[in-house]
């Protein structure tokens, strides 16, 4: 349908969106993000290195623990004591639990000594680290909503350490209720968002370039690159 | 070009590109992980071992858990001295000087062991049954001095009591209404109805278990089943799992620390390890703002081989001859 009235000129174009949230989203997304950076079809030849693997690899993981985990959570805790399907699928949540913490713990050892945080790099550091500690809670609540004899000790020990900073009076590891939300659903939420986070960041800057003898320090990692 | 695709072609200036398939990469990291997962999970299965109940445990060591009901009633238990979050006790709470975030979050449970552990179960098995019910009347008329003495007179037979069929028998003595009750308690616990009733809360639905695994944690067998399978303290416990599976391996900074002194001696270990873990851990958050920290990976030669082939690019363009 065709306006009756004249189009605006740019300028009053741009005035008008100026004070529109709507647009200056979308105008910040797509200027932060465009496609070229999001999903890039080159890059540079330096990331043919393993190391850039292991992040992938840590998220393949999350990716077969959340679905093994969503599984586990449809059937219900006791599910898998009492199946052999149920354990199968237990058993794929396990291992790919440990995987995801080898491959995090290689890319975090492996991102250290790159000093990815150098260029503008740092707030991709700090969700990085952030992702991984919250890993550890979750592998931590879910040691716990094992329902098994490990499950009980780990509860029983760990409730000192917690108990000991206060917050045992808001988070009960002999709570297996709210152990078992918090497990299934408000972590695993959090990991995902972080991590969707994490990688947006990543393809916003791309990856760090390697270490020049004769650069800046590693630590200059709030100021851009002078070539950004 | 501007904007952070134009960046990102200013940024790596000078440096070769090469095509790079992301979405493929993560296809086939996808299948190989999953492939690795499936065979482990297929071979290795994963950790189940059964969880303890309160009848398993009066039925395999029924001196142990009259023992641990004896001090549940007595309220020397560890639950019953605890502190906060559980009781109004003292013993677990911990703090650095002025610093006592245990005490200033208080006590939220309001655990009450001599009603919770023996009294209100053993007034559930009353009924229809004349012995208890007079028991528990005699111990409810009696004066604390008087039930301090049975308990405590209790509590020393018990250490030379032994135990055949289920039931246990403690040398003669002065106990009141005492072994009336432990051995009513042991008989609900043998049925397993006590494992039912450290869960009812007044509602239908139940899923705080603080009840029993406070009254098991008390107890000595738990802690020998979990010895048996290497989960405690100072076997590292909090980095294992039952059998020889993995456990939280990630953890073994926090655990490494209950291992050295001054954590492994002080009553405040637990307070002190997660404060120095807390501190440990704002420093990775920080790496990148931290001195020397964030200087290491310049002085480690890490990079050089994880790029061994841009410094070996880079060393042929500033080679003599080289274009």
């Amino acid at each position: 349908m065709t306006s009756q009235t004249d189009p605006p000129e740019p300028a009053t174009q741009k005035a008008e969106t100026g004070s529109n949230w709507t647009a200056a989203i979308r105008r910040a997304v797509e200027h932060r993000l465009p496609w070229d950076n999001l999903l890039p079809d080159r890059q540079p030849f330096f990331v043919g290195s393993w190391v850039y693997v292991f992040g992938v690899v840590a998220i393949t993981s999350l990716v077969w623990v959340i679905g093994s985990g969503v599984v586990l959570a449809f059937f219900g805790p006791s599910w898998w004591h009492v199946s052999g399907i149920g354990r199968f699928v237990n058993s794929i949540h396990f291992w790919s639990v440990q995987l995801l913490f080898v491959f995090a713990v290689l890319h975090l050892w492996g991102q250290y000594f790159m000093a990815s945080w150098r260029d503008g790099r740092a707030t991709t550091w700090v969700v990085g680290v952030v992702i991984f500690l919250a890993a550890l809670v979750t592998g931590f609540t879910g040691y716990i909503a094992q329902q098994n004899l490990d499950a009980q000790w780990i509860a029983v020990n760990a409730k000192d350490a917690i108990n000991a900073t206060g917050a045992g009076a808001f988070f009960n590891p002999l709570d297996f209720g709210q152990i078992y939300g918090i497990h299934v659903m408000l972590l695993p939420i959090g990991v995902t968002v972080l991590v969707v986070l994490h990688v947006l960041q990543v393809r916003m800057r791309g990856v760090v370039k390697p270490i020049e003898p004769d650069a800046p320090k590693p630590g200059d990692a709030a100021t851009p690159s002078s070539a950004t | 070009m501007s904007g952070p695709a134009g960046s990102q072609a200013a940024y790596y200036r000078g440096i070769p590109t090469v095509r790079y398939d992301l979405v493929k990469e993560f296809v086939v990291a996808m299948v190989v992980s999953g492939i690795v997962i499936v065979l482990l999970a297929g071979a290795l299965s994963s950790p189940d071992v059964p969880p303890l109940t309160i009848q398993a445990w009066a039925q395999a060591a029924p001196v142990d858990f009259v023992t641990t009901a004896t001090a549940e009633l007595a309220g020397t238990s560890d639950s019953a001295l605890y502190g906060p979050p559980y009781t109004d006790g003292s013993d677990s709470v911990q703090s650095i000087g002025i610093f006592d975030p245990q005490q200033w979050l208080g006590n939220s449970i309001h655990l009450d062991p001599p009603q919770d552990f023996v009294l209100g179960p053993l007034t559930y098995a009353s009924v229809g049954n004349a012995a208890l019910t007079s028991a528990l009347s005699q111990y409810d008329a009696a004066d604390g001095t008087s039930q301090q003495a049975w308990l405590s007179a209790y509590t020393d037979g018990l250490g030379t009591a032994t135990a055949q069929d289920g039931q246990i028998t403690v040398a003669a003595g002065d106990y009141g209404p005492v072994p009336v009750l432990m051995t009513s308690l042991l008989a609900e616990a043998n049925s397993g109805g006590l494992d039912g009733l450290l869960l009812t809360n007044g509602q239908f639905f139940a899923t705080d278990y603080t009840k029993p695994l406070l009254f098991m944690g008390d107890g000595q067998y738990l802690t020998d089943l979990a010895a048996a399978q290497h989960l405690t303290g100072d076997q590292w416990g909090v980095m294992n799992e039952t059998g020889q599976y993995p456990g939280q391996t990630w953890l073994w900074a926090f655990s490494m620390l209950y291992q050295l002194p001054p954590y492994n001696s002080d009553p405040n270990a637990d307070l002190l390890v997660v404060l120095t873990m807390a501190v440990l851990t704002a420093l990775l958050v920080l790496v990148p703002f931290i001195p020397i920290l964030r200087d290491i990976p310049r002085w480690v030669p890490v990079h050089r081989l994880i790029w061994r082939d841009y410094y070996r690019w880079r060393r042929s363009r500033s080679s003599p001859g080289s274009d």
